[in-house]
């Protein structure tokens, strides 16, 4: 059984905070963390391991640094890591991302399932994990909760997708690509043995020469259809607040109420 | 290569550059800022630098498609069980919208099983034309079939935009056809309007949890796609009488072609459809543990609203991921919304701040959701909460 | 001359911080209001090898160094202090003195289940009467045929309700105990379960409330002779030596609350406002933060420094003690201060920091109080005291022999 999971290296965007005086992102003291439902993919990876043996192996595009998220997974038990990264993959959208992710996983050779996290927390576009499997033509199921059946003999898996209004059970082939979300499973933490392992580990960087399948007007942002042509802050919500100042909690709340039944919210 | 410039001579090195960038892609420890890796080319720097010594040169794209034979706006219209999912509508009002401002029609996809009557109701709702894919193969959504009949058709049509609803099968749909089609994706746009200059699609979106706001273009490919989220765009009222044309169109692909089945389907009981209250009575810190929500519910009850939580206490297993608004959780736009012992963090503000009217509950005069609170209480919750209930209930004469 | 932290370092320091953020943390507080020590943590530090960390592999531990220890301290007690408290005993005072002092069947039998968790342990040389005069002890094991009669009562002790291995300190000699000649104390290993062994729960402590502390009463307990650990009479360099460890866990895990204070501080200190800004641009509480933060750089340093001279095999009595006292009395200060940066809030166990105030006292008192440092610091100074060589040292870490399996 072979597992690839692609993963990247975000910043925490939840202790991210906007400098009231500059009106800019504050990005120091941010820490870089592995996209939390790219964990939950790794764990999924692993636990198929652990169930039909084979092999996990990390893929994550990014900068140099990005190699600390790799590390972390190979910690946590995956076997392997690739990181892509290369002047060339610069300024990427997420159409040029799945294209160079899908590339370096032609490379890699065969394999029974990658996983992606639902989307990254800096991005949240949820795009890259259907592009990868468009590129590389196998099924693709989103939003994976459970992972019912998996059988690499005969290739199908069974699993349960968290959609609105329910839970929606699917079989499909194998390959497959599966985007999984957070109540999937509990991420294990990286063991001592695991950290050993990782920080020994050399990890080998893939650049554009390293895809000789690529086109190379597909990489970067050469091969980015979409632009970004405006960063602002988010409008601010105007005007202050009404604040109800009573002696008794029931006199506050009686104003409120009225308030709201006058406003016709209710 | 796509270039970022800093002029030596007109830089004064203030570092302006260097706090707009929200990817930390410029450093200054010379004379002039130095960029890395992470530039994005998204062109902040040059907004802010004063000087304007900062210059992008974006590489043109390889093969520009011939974009100006595309024409129309298209919206996917999402059913389920044969039932059109509302956020559809709100596609298509806005849709509208874009049309008229191009002068071109509006033009609805629906795909499934039996859903004439969701076409005929496409057409009620603004479209000129709709497709109609009606085949057993497209009964329950797939990302295969459904993807082959959409890139089929626009590759057939031609379309300059295609809007589709950000839900997950939106999302899961829009990324598999846009890979398809070679074009650009925007999710979940808060914003959409035409550039009168360009003609081009511009999308606002929000990005790093929310803490920033996007604006992107795909100027040489077409369609330009975007997903949109729940209740960000208002539902456009229903003409029964409005006259468009359904236009049959066959599957793309035979079932034995398609590799997944849907085998069963799981309504979850007591669903808690955040999405569609109208008011929303949420917990978050404050509330202290589960047990503390037993207040909130009661509140939610007697307002016949739902129950809705922040990141933290989901986290902390206080109460089911189901219930989470914010930034990586659900998106409300409800007319009240009452954040009890929530801090007002920006990552859950992303996901209520346009809720029409919000009341903060909470002890701490400083937390920040006061700044966004239309009403507000500082005091306990537990003592607060119940007595709006019990005013409620008497007024409402439950 | 170094003072990074190498990567497999930052990464065991990340994986217990995330460990103690999502295992104990959201509960914490809960405990610590209702007294009430979680024993569902100890699997999950002996699932993830931390009972264990700097025990070699082939003793079924996980092979680190002392640096990692003391890491994991740091990060448990930024946390809560109890959960720091479970190293001290079980690892520090326990494990350490058995891979020390142990023959290689103690080690089989006692020292390879404790590292893989399995078996809980802790270390009984308090008593009610005894405390920095541990040569005040009073308990007494009376040698008859093949095995020790024990009796006597141990006091403040951690885990003692817990705890399946206990090492104990008593009198064998009689004549000795009279004259207060502390060549006549012996180390035990004594297990639960022996007839005549009883624990109890102390109730109404200060601090540390989410944790265990109790006491161990022996009455007639038999204790056979191949559990005597070292040789008869060398108890008290046993007990010691014990400690070179045990404040070694204590002195990084009270950096850790320095830091919990220092952050905690920071954190408020921006979000409050008083006088129209946040109140960390007022300058006495920069002050009260900028002690805090001297303290914990200081406080890091020292315990880095004992953690490369147990690296190196160098003896580190003093260094270990000093680091113990500086970050303990640091410790209180800085969370007595953090109370104040927080007002009248931190007078609310809303906020987390009158936890930390009354978890901080409770180290500056037990393994070594903070007398005693001083006289141990000026005795070495004055040249009145000098360590001798013992007769089993803690080996220098060489991962080839802790790694092999």
């Amino acid at each position: 059984m072979r597992a690839i999971v692609c993963i990247k290296q975000v910043p925490d965007t939840t202790e991210v905070k906007i400098n009231p005086e500059t009106n800019t992102l504050i990005r120091e003291g941010v820490a870089s963390i592995v996209n939390p439902f790219d964990t939950y993919a790794i764990e999924e990876a692993l636990r198929l391991k652990e169930q039909h043996g084979g092999t996990v192996t990390v893929l994550s595009m990014g900068p140099a640094q990005a190699k600390e998220a790799l590390k972390e997974a190979v910690a946590m038990g995956a076997d392997e890591a690739v990181l892509l990264s290369d002047r060339a993959f610069a300024g990427s959208d997420t159409w040029a991302t799945a294209y160079t992710l899908a590339q370096a996983i032609r490379r890699l050779g065969e394999f029974d399932v990658i996983l992606c996290g639902k989307q990254a927390i800096d991005g949240d576009t949820g795009q890259v994990g259907p592009g990868i499997a468009r590129q590389l033509q196998i099924p693709q199921l989103t939003y994976i909760c459970r992972i019912q059946e998996f059988d690499p003999a005969t290739k199908r898996v069974r699993v349960e997708r968290l959609l609105e209004e329910g839970r929606e059970v699917v079989t499909c082939t194998l390959p497959v690509l599966l985007t999984v979300v957070k109540d999937i499973n509990q991420p294990r933490y990286p063991t001592f043995t695991g950290i050993r392992r990782a920080t020994r580990m050399e990890i080998p960087t893939w650049g554009a020469a390293e895809l000789a399948t690529a086109n190379a007007d597909y990489l970067g942002l050469k091969g980015s259809p979409t632009q970004v042509v405006r960063i602002f802050n988010p409008p601010a919500r105007g005007g202050t607040v009404t604040l109800f100042t009573a002696d008794t909690p029931s006199d506050g709340a009686a104003q409120l109420a009225e308030r709201l039944l006058a406003d016709k919210v209710i | 290569m796509s270039k970022l410039t800093i002029s030596a001579d007109l830089c004064s090195a203030c570092g302006s550059c260097v706090d707009a960038c929200p990817f930390g892609a410029l450093t200054l420890e010379g004379d002039v800022p130095e960029v890395s890796d992470q530039c994005t080319f998204c062109g902040a720097c040059v907004d802010a630098c004063p000087a304007e010594a900062i210059t992008l040169e974006r590489d043109q794209a390889a093969d520009v498609a011939d974009i100006t034979s595309y024409h129309g706006v298209w919206v996917w219209v999402e059913q389920f069980r044969g039932q059109a999912c509302s956020i559809s509508w709100e596609m298509l009002g806005q849709g509208r919208k874009l049309a008229d401002q191009l002068g071109v029609p509006l033009t609805a996809c629906v795909l499934g099983h039996n859903v004439r009557g969701v076409a005929q109701e496409a057409i009620a709702y603004g479209a000129d034309r709709a497709f109609l894919a009606d085949d057993a193969s497209l009964a329950a959504y797939r990302t295969d079939p459904y993807a082959a009949v959409l890139v089929r058709l626009v590759r057939e049509h031609r379309p300059e935009v295609f809007l589709l609803g950000a839900s997950a099968r939106g999302r899961d749909l829009a990324g598999a056809v846009a890979t398809d089609l070679r074009t650009g994706l925007t999710a979940d746009c808060t914003g959409l309007d035409i550039d009168p200059e360009t003609r081009l699609l511009r999308q606002t979106r929000p990005a790093f949890g929310g803490n920033i706001m996007a604006t992107i273009i795909c100027p040489n490919y077409r369609p330009q796609m975007a997903t949109v989220r729940h209740r960000v765009f208002e539902v456009p009222p229903a003409d029964t009488a409005r006259q468009g044309q359904i236009v049959q169109v066959p599957a793309a692909m035979g079932e034995a072609a398609i590799a997944s089945q849907v085998v069963d389907f799981v309504m979850e009981a007591g669903q808690v459809n955040l999405a569609d209250a109208h008011i929303i009575v949420s917990g978050g810190r404050g509330v202290g543990g589960p047990e503390g929500y037993a207040p909130l519910q009661a509140l939610a009850d007697a307002l016949g609203g739902a129950l809705g939580a922040s990141r933290a206490a989901v986290d902390a297993g206080w109460i089911p991921y189901a219930h989470q608004v914010g930034q990586t959780g659900r998106t409300v736009k409800p007319d009240l919304y009452i954040a009890c012992g929530i801090s007002g963090a920006i990552q859950h503000l992303a996901g209520m701040q346009t809720s029409k009217v919000i009341v903060a509950i909470n002890k701490d005069p400083e937390a920040p959701i006061f700044n966004v609170a239309t009403y507000g209480i500082v005091g306990d919750l537990f003592e607060i909460v119940p007595a709006l209930t019990a005013e409620f209930k008497k007024r409402l004469g439950k | 001359m170094d003072f990074a932290l190498s990567d497999e370092h930052l990464m065991v320091q990340k994986m217990v911080r995330d460990f103690a953020a999502r295992e104990i943390a959201p509960t914490i507080k809960e405990h610590d209001r209702a007294q009430q020590f979680d024993r569902s943590i100890l699997p999950k530090m002996a699932a993830q090898g931390i009972l264990g960390i700097c025990i070699p592999v082939r003793y079924g531990g996980a092979g680190m160094d002392y640096i990692s220890l003391g890491l994991a301290c740091e990060e448990l007690e930024y946390v809560d202090t109890a959960n720091r408290v479970i190293m001290s005993v079980h690892a520090g005072l326990n494990s350490l003195t058995l891979l020390q002092w142990g023959t290689e069947e103690q080690k089989q039998k006692y020292l390879v289940p404790q590292a893989m968790g399995d078996k809980i342990a802790t270390y009984g040389l308090t008593e009610p009467a005894a405390g920095s005069d541990a040569v005040g002890i009073q308990s007494t094991a009376r040698r008859e045929g093949d095995h020790y009669v024990l009796n006597g009562e141990k006091m403040w002790i951690s885990l003692a309700d817990v705890a399946d291995n206990f090492l104990v300190f008593a009198w064998t000699d009689m004549e000795k105990k009279r004259a207060r000649d502390h060549t006549g104390i012996t180390a035990f290993i004594v297990e639960r379960g022996w007839p005549g062994l009883e624990t109890g729960t102390i109730h109404g402590k200060l601090g540390v409330r989410a944790g265990n502390t109790g006491s161990i009463s022996f009455s007639d307990v038999p204790v056979p002779a191949e559990n005597v650990l070292g040789r008869e009479g060398e108890g008290f360099y046993i007990a010691m030596s014990a400690l070179d460890n045990g404040r070694f866990t204590v002195a990084w895990g009270a950096a850790g609350l320095i830091r919990a204070c220092l952050d905690a501080s920071v954190r408020y200190a921006k979000e409050r406002k008083t006088f129209g800004v946040e109140i960390g641009r007022h300058q006495l509480v920069q002050q009260l933060i900028a002690f805090m933060q001297m303290k914990y750089d200081a406080a890091q340093l020292l315990c880095l420094r004992a953690a490369w001279l147990k690296n190196q095999g160098v003896r580190n009595t003093r260094e270990t003690a000093l680091a113990k006292w500086y970050a303990t009395v640091g410790s209180f200060e800085a969370a007595a201060d953090a109370v104040e940066v927080h007002g009248a809030y931190g007078y609310s166990d809303e906020y987390d920091v009158e936890r930390f105030l009354r978890n901080s006292k409770g180290a500056v008192i037990y393994e070594g109080s903070q007398e005693i440092q001083q006289l141990m610091q000026a005795q070495y100074a004055l040249g009145y005291r000098k360590d001798k060589p013992l007769r089993c040292e803690l080996p220098a870490y060489d991962a080839a022999v802790w790694q092999e399996e």
